[in-house]
């Protein structure tokens, strides 16, 4: 799957398909500190991305104002 | 993951409230949310004029959308601070927002840019008064903002910190026993001294929620970090409150909730409080405090409330206009380790 990443803005390839809480497990971050999207909308995270979805991953942490 | 109202496929878990929602019962409970903190504190009575100031970033774009949702009067406030190509693309996201979400229901913008009125930037003004860049922003801002809301007759000016912003706030102000800040940290600041009224509608809210409100209503916002902020005290803070709240959700809303029931009136301010509000040079402090300077006199330069013979926004532009603009890389922070 095509997954895009934020700051930095960038695209990284990723074997699917697989849950949500085992993609970010394998990329080293916290549920609570990202969003997973697709098509506009959320994607909760006991969903499953099959291999050929794209989806971003947006941090939600911000440190200015 | 059932949606907790309608038992819908949910697209969001928000764990301190052991709640899932589907998209429509969240945007529902962040407009409750939001009603229930203005009712709380008092902060703002239908028909009252509200300023907002937006950066371009979740926070505040929601929160001016959400007050127009729920009927609130409400322009934005959006002040140019040149900071390189995160200003541009700040200044773009608040116009697009403007045209689409606040103009039709009667939502107007003012802009105010620091380079084409004081002939100023944030990173020149860092680099000429040798000061963190964050401070010079943030003393420009909450000038800014207070002249805004008094020379536009609003009824007071709403800033977008959330639940994280407040709780890292009051989490550094601990650490240090910033007592004055401490007795300053509230979400609705009455207006006094020539400063307008203050109100934080979004504490009930986290960040998360904030980006996620903005992805289901459709809303672009400034995703990129301003390259200032890079591995500053706010980030730290936020980082140890995180790693707390993954054990014990509902850790921060206890946190900030607890000082705001139990400890803020102990701090009440009093003299000693009037020195400095919580302008420590970092950001989430911005136009959060009628701290300012003491408010004895008037500015000679400008008419704001001061204790001294000039206001230090005035003293900034000052020092600063005229010099030759400080590209961002020049005063951009060592990046450190990644706090997430
Ligand atoms: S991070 Fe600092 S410099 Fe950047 S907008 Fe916030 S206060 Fe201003
Ligand atoms: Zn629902
Ligand atoms: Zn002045």
């Amino acid at each position: 799957m095509r997954v895009l990443l934020r700051q930095p803005t960038r695209t990284i390839d990723v074997d699917g398909p697989m849950s949500v809480v085992k993609l970010l497990h394998r990329l080293d971050l916290s549920r609570e500190a990202v969003l997973v999207i697709q098509d506009g909308t959320l994607v909760p995270g006991d969903a499953y991305l099959q291999d050929d979805a794209e989806i971003e991953i947006r941090p939600v942490i911000s440190g200015g104002a | 993951m059932k949606c907790k109202v309608c038992s819908g496929p949910g697209v969001i878990d928000i764990r301190r409230h052991n709640a899932n929602f589907c998209s429509e019962h969240f945007l529902r409970y962040c407009r409750q949310q939001v009603e229930k903190v203005i009712h709380e504190f008092r902060m703002a009575s239908p028909g009252e004029r509200l300023l907002v100031a937006v950066s371009g970033g979740k926070d505040s774009l929601a929160l001016w959308d959400l007050l127009l949702e729920l009927g609130y009067e409400a322009d934005g406030l959006y002040v140019g601070l040149g900071i390189g190509d995160y200003s541009v693309e700040s200044a773009r996201q608040v116009k697009a927002f403007t045209d689409r979400f606040a103009a039709p229901r009667g939502g107007s913008l003012i802009e105010v840019d620091l380079r084409e009125t004081y002939d100023i930037d944030v990173p020149t003004a860092a680099k000429v008064g040798k000061r963190v860049p964050c401070s010079a922003c943030g003393l420009s801002k909450r000038h800014l903002f207070d002249k805004a809301a008094i020379d536009g007759g609003y009824d007071a000016l709403v800033t977008g910190h959330n639940l994280d912003d407040e709780a890292a706030v009051l989490y550094g102000n601990v650490m240090r026993w910033q007592t004055a800040y401490l007795g300053r940290q509230r979400p609705h600041l009455p207006a006094e001294n020539g400063f307008p009224r203050k109100i934080k509608p979004l504490v009930r809210l986290s960040e998360r929620e904030m980006a996620a409100y903005c992805v289901l209503r459709g809303i672009d916002y400034q995703i990129d970090e301003c390259p200032m902020a890079v591995g500053n005290k706010h980030l730290q803070y936020k980082a140890a409150l995180n790693m707390a709240e993954e054990d014990t959700p509902g850790m921060k809303q206890a946190f900030y909730f607890g000082f705001l029931r139990e400890a803020v009136d102990r701090f009440a301010p009093d003299a000693a409080a009037r020195e400095g509000g919580q302008s420590n040079g970092e950001p989430g402090s911005d136009g959060s405090t009628n701290d300012a300077e003491g408010s004895l006199g008037l500015c000679q330069r400008c008419g704001s409330p001061t204790n001294n013979e000039v206001c230090s926004f005035c003293t900034l532009v000052e020092r600063t206009s005229g010099h030759d603009p400080v590209p961002v890389e020049l005063v951009r922070r060592p990046a450190k380790r990644r706090q997430r």
